[in-house]
């Protein structure tokens, strides 16, 4: 935790009126708690990136590259042809406002520059300046300004404060998807060498060993033997659970974070065990150890790169199929650009579930399957025997993350599962759920220390809706599906709704899971069960 | 202050038009080569961002899904929220382009104090965008009994219905006051409402007050200012059929109406109101939520550098067979 953040209650008094100042004349304040440290030079030079050096966001001069407004010019030109999302939205917004309410970042923190369409100006007013006739012809009439450093800083500071989430697309009239523009910006500012480190060191990380955290081979090993000898002191049951395993049927990919950090870990056990009960055949890979992929946060290349691991894997192993675990922004990935930059995956088998024969129709073309689909449809046919009232110590609301949520659409399958492995399920206020989700505030490589008011800030609404279910319905745990979550609503928890934890569905999943031969009175996290409880008190 | 430049840059025009028509006598000029040339740059100007957008690639399938995608058999799809075939997308555009189904989503948060964050349903401007759009097409139709010999019955009948209340002599039509008011709260609210007004530039004022002038100038020579509707008429049809002519006696409102209308038409492609074409293109609406199912090719995909297996396994083959890893080379 960042030693300067103020108090919940002073962070939440949040003034929404813009001030007399005309925006393009604000200049960006880098305030400690509200930024994230540049990349290191060294994660910069492993990816082969241009322009590395040592970067202090806080700096005055930023050491651009001589040519740097050239390269900035080219760079929107390329970009301009290649995306036609980009093209498009530089040219239709009205600015009737409906995104402006939307965005966290701007109900957290009151900044006008945190209102999507605002943020998008950012970029749209350097574009009318170089790109169009009124522009060019008008200038700051034409809404149009010359591209400077404190641009560029600004830049930085906004499209480091946005976390891609896309809620305001789904209010935009015209679909204008912030996220589109922001992940242009940042590729704009990588060809200046200007990144963030919590972004551009996983990336390397990943790059070279296979996922975020740079754990090697061995180590990713240690951890599912360590996760195997868990689960048995745990329910007496012992798991196998193959690695780099040739022939399998299936290939498991989850975020790093799953094996390493809490409560993560706990939904690792639970697909453990259920993948155990069910008797799936199936394989983690130690080469792509990673679903999550941070370069969905940092250029198209970089998602392709990291991304290419997972296809190359499942064929080099012989697998039929792939299934994906919980994880957010990992699966915008799989879901809408993996076939397109690494496919065609026509050296595997469309997936075909051994346990129920289902088809997954919606998965033919990639072969690639969510966890949460895979595990409703076992339900639906009855083929695990669950105990609900396992989880009865918990009252459960569910959080959408973002990705799965206006990705995807992943939204009943978590549903339905929860309802059916857990007695207390209380979801919170409607604006708040599903296709119109708040983000956690930390998401796309925000979830870092340094960054910790925006996060807290960003992470307000979010925190709101969770306190309404908490004070209504007791609320105690807030479950989800994306790695990034797990790793940062615990904090955000702490700071805004002490008393709720943070939970995976498939740790809520093998807490109901009744295993053959098992011998068990705690759930995952060692806590008895609330039926255990019951019956030792009678 | 945006407001303000807007408005001078309409008054401008008025003044153009009134020096031009009732000083100089350029009935000619206001009433044949700036509407002609006004509609020529309108469909050159149109299509060349038509073609341009057309012309920039869709490389990913980047659906904005805002309902339950498709998969399990058991799990009811929203295909108008989350499309996975044709038919939803045709759908979700239909509902998008005629009913603005997005803006009627519309909240409004509110901090309060005890509860937090809360939100309640704001349809205003979802009312406002639907009166002005749909008023100014009708308006817009209405106008098509100036252009055509013999008038087609749907004008006709749109005609009658739009003055349905019969008040006034001519009959006020509900369509021109509905296009006027709502013209005037979609400034108003940009005015009012800090957060707006922060953000409103010169182009967003200026076809607001362009639009008004149109409105009113249309009203005031219809019920107050009248002018000679026979001429009026000999004047588009002649335009129309290519052979223009200037009729006697027309009347100065109707130069300065069309004058208006002129420069909406050649300001039209230059500006933001280009959202009546891209709202069609938009990838995020326009684009089934299938890409698991259905391959989508990127036309300008190209190689990158991976971190091939081979290299992965020469560079940690020790420390993998320690660990009694499988191994595709054994040393």
């Amino acid at each position: 935790m960042s030693d300067h953040i103020a108090k919940p209650e002073e962070l939440s008094k949040i003034d929404y009126r813009p001030g007399d100042v005309v925006w393009m004349d604000r200049r960006v304040e880098f305030r400690k708690g509200t930024y994230s440290y540049g990349s290191n030079p060294d994660s910069v030079k492993y990816l082969e990136l241009p322009y590395a050096r040592k970067f202090n966001p806080a700096d005055e001069d930023w050491q651009l590259p001589e040519n740097w407004k050239e390269i900035i010019h080219e760079g929107l030109k390329d970009r301009l042809k290649k995306y036609r999302s980009l093209q498009v939205f530089m040219d239709i917004c009205v600015r009737c406002g409906a995104c402006a309410d939307k965005c966290h970042f701007f109900l957290g923190s009151g900044d006008p520059k945190n209102m999507p369409v605002l943020r998008a100006e950012l970029l749209r007013s350097v574009y009318r300046n170089d790109f169009t006739a009124a522009g060019k012809l008008l200038g700051k009439l034409a809404g149009g300004r010359e591209l400077t450093p404190e641009v560029i800083k600004e830049w930085f500071y906004y499209f480091y404060q946005c976390t891609e989430c896309r809620r305001c697309s789904v209010f935009c009239p015209y679909g204008i998807d912030t996220a589109e523009i922001t992940m242009m910006g940042r590729e704009l500012l990588h060809l200046l060498g200007i990144g963030i480190d919590w972004v551009t060191t996983p990336a390397s990380n990943c790059f070279r060993t296979g996922n975020h955290l740079g754990i090697l081979p061995h180590g990713f090993k240690d951890s599912v033997d360590f996760a195997v000898d868990d689960l048995e002191d745990l329910t007496g049951v012992r798991v196998e659970a193959p690695v780099n395993k040739k022939g399998a049927e299936v290939l498991f990919v989850v975020p790093s974070a799953d094996y390493f950090a809490e409560p993560h870990y706990y939904g690792f056990l639970g697909y453990m065990a259920l993948f155990h009960e069910v008797g799936l055949d199936y394989t983690f890979s130690t080469y792509a150890s990673e679903g999550g992929n941070f370069g969905l946060f940092h250029s198209s290349d970089m998602m392709k790169r990291l991304n290419a691991k997972i296809y190359a894997e499942a064929k080099r192993l012989g697998v039929k199929w792939i299934i994906g675990g919980e994880c957010g922004h990992m699966w915008r990935v799989l879901h809408q650009y993996m076939d397109t930059m690494n496919g065609p995956a026509d050296f595997l088998e469309e997936p075909v579930s051994p346990i129920t024969g289902t088809k997954f129709e919606n998965a033919k073309s990639t072969k690639m399957v969510h966890i949460c689909e895979f595990t409703a449809d076992l339900i639906h046919n009855g083929k695990i025997k669950l105990d609900p009232s396992r989880n009865d110590h918990w009252k459960v609301t569910f959080h959408d993350s973002c990705n799965t949520a206006r990705g995807m659409g992943i939204l009943e399958e978590p549903r339905y599962i929860l309802r059916n492995v857990c007695n207390f399920f209380h979801e919170m206020p409607e604006n708040t759920i599903k296709e119109q989700t708040f983000c956690c505030g930390s998401g796309s490589g925000l979830g870092n220390d340094e960054n910790l008011e925006a996060r807290m800030r960003g992470g307000f609404p979010r925190a709101s809706a969770v306190r309404y279910v908490h004070d209504k319905h007791d609320v105690n745990l807030l479950c989800c599906i994306c790695a990034i979550d797990k790793a940062t609503l615990p904090t955000l928890m702490n700071y805004w709704v002490p008393g709720v934890e943070v939970g995976a569905l498939h740790e809520l999943v093998a807490n109901a899971l009744v295993m053959e031969g098992e011998s068990r009175t705690t759930d995952l996290r060692q806590q008895p069960f609330a039926n255990q409880e019951e019956k030792e008190d009678a | 202050m945006n407001a303000l430049y807007a408005a001078l840059a309409v008054a401008a025009l008025l003044v153009i038009v009134s020096l031009g028509v009732a000083g100089a006598n350029l009935e000619f000029v206001f009433g044949v080569v700036v509407p002609y040339a006004a509609v020529a740059l309108f469909l050159v100007g149109f299509s060349y961002r038509i073609f341009k957008w057309a012309g920039s690639a869709v490389p990913f399938r980047i659906t904005t899904t805002c309902g339950q995608q498709k998969s399990l058999a058991f799990i009811k799809n929203d295909n108008l929220d989350n499309p996975h075939n044709l038919m939803g997308v045709l759908g979700r555009m239909a509902l998008e382009v005629l009913f603005f189904r997005s803006l009627f989503r519309n909240t409004k948060a509110k901090l309060k104090e005890d509860e937090g964050l809360v939100y309640g349903r704001d349809k205003w401007l979802w009312a406002g965008a639907i009166g002005f759009h749909w008023s100014f097409l009708i308006v817009l139709l209405r106008h098509l009994r100036f252009f055509t010999e013999p008038i087609p019955t749907f004008v006709l009948s749109l005609q009658s219905l739009d003055g349905f209340f019969k008040i006034g002599v001519p009959v006020a039509y509900f369509t021109g006051l509905i296009l006027l008011a709502s013209v005037t709260y979609l400034f108003l609210r940009r005015v009012v409402i800090p957060q707006l007004s922060h953000i409103s530039l010169v182009a967003d004022y200026f076809p607001l007050f362009l639009i008004m002038a149109i409105a009113a100038s249309g009203i005031l020579m219809r019920h107050f200012y009248k002018v000679d509707v026979v001429a009026v008429k000999e004047l588009t049809m002649s335009l129309v059929s290519l052979q223009p002519a200037i009729p006697e006696g027309i009347g100065f409102p109707f130069f300065a109406h069309l004058f208006f209308v002129s420069a909406l038409f050649a300001y039209f492609p230059l500006s933001k109101l280009m959202h009546l074409g891209g709202v069609f293109l938009s990838p995020t609406r326009n684009l089934a939520n299938n890409s698991r199912m259905r391959r989508h090719v990127n036309p300008w995909n190209y190689d990158v550098k991976t971190h091939t297996y081979e290299e992965y396994e020469d560079e940690f083959r020790e420390v993998m067979k320690n660990a009694g890893l499988p191994l595709e080379k054994a040393d």
